[in-house]
């Protein structure tokens, strides 16, 4: 586990010492994802209901109707969100209705933030208690008004690094990175199948060196056994595309629910035991 | 060293996946860096000359001319060059700057079907493998350019999302191109995407203008009055338009597809009914819904069936330089019909929309000066569908 820089709590955004305060100290944090509004609005509030009791931080997805860095499921998933008519604040009520739990971060593209102007977006997603957003499509150099705005509101904006970054690159995203920094575990988009390789291991042990905020991984994570192999170096792991692939495969709602509730509780026990085993 | 631009105003950026940016940083410095190679320009302009057959000629329309009520209208005949379109000058010189960057395998997206058979036939050249993504839509109403890229040895792959058109080959295209990023180079076939991909499809295009520049100074011994070009993403346009920037006397008019009828809401005029916004990495007008979801755009002419548009565009709009207008689909056929029986020339459903307006606005050109028209494609890709929209069969 890293060793953390004491957090500035004076300049901090309220949200970014939540999702800090969110990482436990002793196994990777787990992070599922759910598409709001997949299939339906109230159907996703359910399963970010289910997911609560085993999560950490909860990554709620805002559909676009254009998905670059997602691949086939969640970009389905996204789909079926909008037809059923699903708009950003109803799914920015999702993340209200989770107060109490585990922090909320928002998973949505800049163009829906744009159109909504980001102050109004970002007091609308601090009023229901959202502690960060991940932007895919926002590097580094774009976006500083809308960090600004995001800054300003409390709402941590979750930077973003790949294999393909540079150190230099980590290095500038660490600066940005007052809660926490994702990881993309490949090359590629969501939804593949990440290999817990020494590739990953090199990646994570570079974002190390250069960036001192705590790193979550994801993309393409499945199993618990590859939960526990990338929680044993890295902070925190994110389920997304796995999670929706259970909800698709289930005969109804109610089983649904019990799907993902149970491998929720399955991850969660495993990363448990696998950081204690890891000693 | 200069460096290439990023943004035009506040449009355009690299709003993409932190994936790529590396590779969008690497392009830019080989582009760069080949843009002032001899050997690399030697190359090019040698293809350019006896592959692709330029300069094209800039010829004087005069029954077309007669037709519409305009003294001197000159066409920019790029659907004379090889492979029936302006688009083999940015395929080309991408292509090639691929093969010096040391990539092995070439992708791209198209609409018409056009830039995939110009990228096709670059790949060809170089001994390059080539993955075009097409939208099943585009599949159907484009046919013969689909063959035409199998048979220069590309794979087709179809893309089924959403409607099956321009924007959503384009975002499976950049989805490959995150995914296998470090052999593969993104040949994008507009003056759109992530910086500095819009630069580099205007440079590589603003051949088109330069000609046209001399063209007109030789055989009129002045500047047109006027330069109009259609507007999809907007390579053609902005080829042309780079020749007049600086010429405040050039009136520069973009056309884009109206559709349907802009009232109906089923169109592709991004510049005249969008408002900004991020599509395909950049910044610029979009259309999109209340949300800022981005809408489905509407065009008989495959090659303007997108709701952007090139953020250059967006900028030269916004300052005024260029006016941007719009043509709807019938009015476009009917300037189909119009060059193909008054010239002899059969122009693509893209370039007839660019016709259109100089026939609808043709006393207010005329009274400018010439106008050249960039006759930026041919139509053969296009007789099945313009022939049953017109009733003409086989």
């Amino acid at each position: 586990m890293s060793i953390r820089p004491a957090p500035h709590w004076g300049s901090m955004p309220d949200g970014a010492a939540r999702l800090q305060a969110a990482f436990p100290s002793n196994r990777a944090a787990l992070i599922p994802y759910v598409m709001g509004g997949f299939p339906n609005v109230a159907a996703s509030r359910d399963y970010a209901h289910a997911l609560a009791p085993y999560a950490d931080i909860i990554e709620l997805g805002i559909p676009f109707s254009d998905p670059l860095a997602d691949g086939p499921t969640i970009q389905a998933a996204g789909q079926r969100a909008l037809e059923a008519g699903t708009r950003p604040s109803d799914v920015i009520e999702i993340a209200a209705s989770l107060r109490g739990g585990p922090p909320v971060v928002l998973m949505t593209y800049v163009t829906l933030i744009l159109s909504a102007g980001p102050e109004r977006f970002f007091a609308h997603a601090a009023d229901a208690g959202v502690a960060g957003v991940i932007i895919p499509d926002l590097p580094l150099d774009e976006g500083d008004s809308l960090r600004a705005a995001a800054r300003a509101a409390g709402v941590a904006v979750i930077p973003l690094a790949a294999p393909t970054t540079s150190d230099a690159r980590l290095a500038a995203i660490g600066t940005q990175a007052d809660a926490f920094t994702y990881l993309v575990s490949v090359a590629g988009v969501t939804g593949g199948e990440v290999a817990v390789d020494d590739t990953l291991r090199a990646f994570v042990a570079r974002a190390r060196a250069n960036i001192s905020s705590p790193l979550a991984v994801g993309f393409g994570i499945r199993t618990p056994t590859q939960a526990i192999a990338i929680g044993a170096f890295a902070d925190g792991v994110v389920i997304a595309s796995h999670l929706i692939r259970i909800i698709e495969q289930a005969d109804d709602h109610a089983a649904a629910i019990a799907a993902i509730g149970a491998y929720g509780a399955e991850l969660a026990s495993a990363l448990a035991a696998g950081r204690s085993d890891a000693g | 060293m200069p460096e290439l631009a990023m943004r035009f105003g506040p449009y355009g950026g690299r709003y993409v996946p932190e994936t790529v940016i590396s590779a969008l940083d690497e392009l830019g410095e080989a582009y760069l860096r080949y843009r002032g190679d001899a050997d690399f320009v030697r190359e090019l302009n040698g293809l350019l000359d006896t592959y692709v057959g330029r300069p094209t000629p800039l010829y004087l329309a005069e029954r077309l001319g007669a037709r519409y009520g305009i003294d001197r209208l000159y066409l920019k005949r790029e659907d004379l060059c090889h492979t029936g379109a302006h688009k083999i000058n940015n395929a080309l010189g991408q292509v090639l700057l691929a093969q010096r960057m040391g990539k092995r395998r070439i992708i791209a997206e198209t609409g018409a079907g056009q830039h995939g058979v110009a990228t096709a036939t670059a790949s060809a050249l170089f001994g390059m493998s080539c993955c075009v993504y097409m939208g099943r839509t585009d599949m159907e109403r484009q046919r013969l350019n689909v063959i035409r890229m199998k048979m220069l040895g590309a794979e087709v792959r179809p893309v089924d999302s959403g409607t099956g058109t321009l924007k959503h080959a384009t975002s499976e295209a950049i989805r490959d191109w995150v995914t296998n990023v470090a052999e593969t180079h993104y040949v994008i076939g507009s003056a759109v995407g992530p910086a500095p991909y819009p630069e580099i499809v205007a440079d590589l295009q603003s051949v088109i203008g330069r000609e046209t520049r001399a063209q007109m100074l030789a055989v009129e011994g002045r500047l047109p009055g006027s330069a109009v070009a259609c507007v999809g993403g907007g390579s053609n346009a902005i080829g042309m338009f780079r020749g007049f920037l600086s010429d405040p006397d050039v009136q520069l008019i973009g056309v884009e597809a109206a559709g349907d009828g802009v009232e109906t809401g089923r169109h592709g005029a991004s510049l005249g009914h969008g408002k900004p916004g991020v599509l395909h990495g950049s910044l610029s007008y979009l259309l999109q819904d209340a949300e800022g979801q981005v809408a489905e755009a509407h065009s008989i002419s495959a090659g303007l069936d997108y709701p952007g548009v090139g953020p250059e565009h967006s900028y030269l709009r916004d300052i005024g330089r260029v006016r941007y207008e719009s043509v709807t689909d019938l009015d476009a056929l009917a300037a189909f019909t119009a060059l193909s029986q008054s010239e002899g020339i059969i122009p693509a459903l893209e370039t007839a929309h660019a016709l259109a307006l100089v026939g609808r606005q043709a006393a207010e050109l005329n009274a400018l000066g010439p106008v050249v028209v960039c006759l930026s494609g041919r139509g053969d890709k296009d007789v099945d569908q313009a022939g049953a929209a017109l009733g003409i069969n086989a």
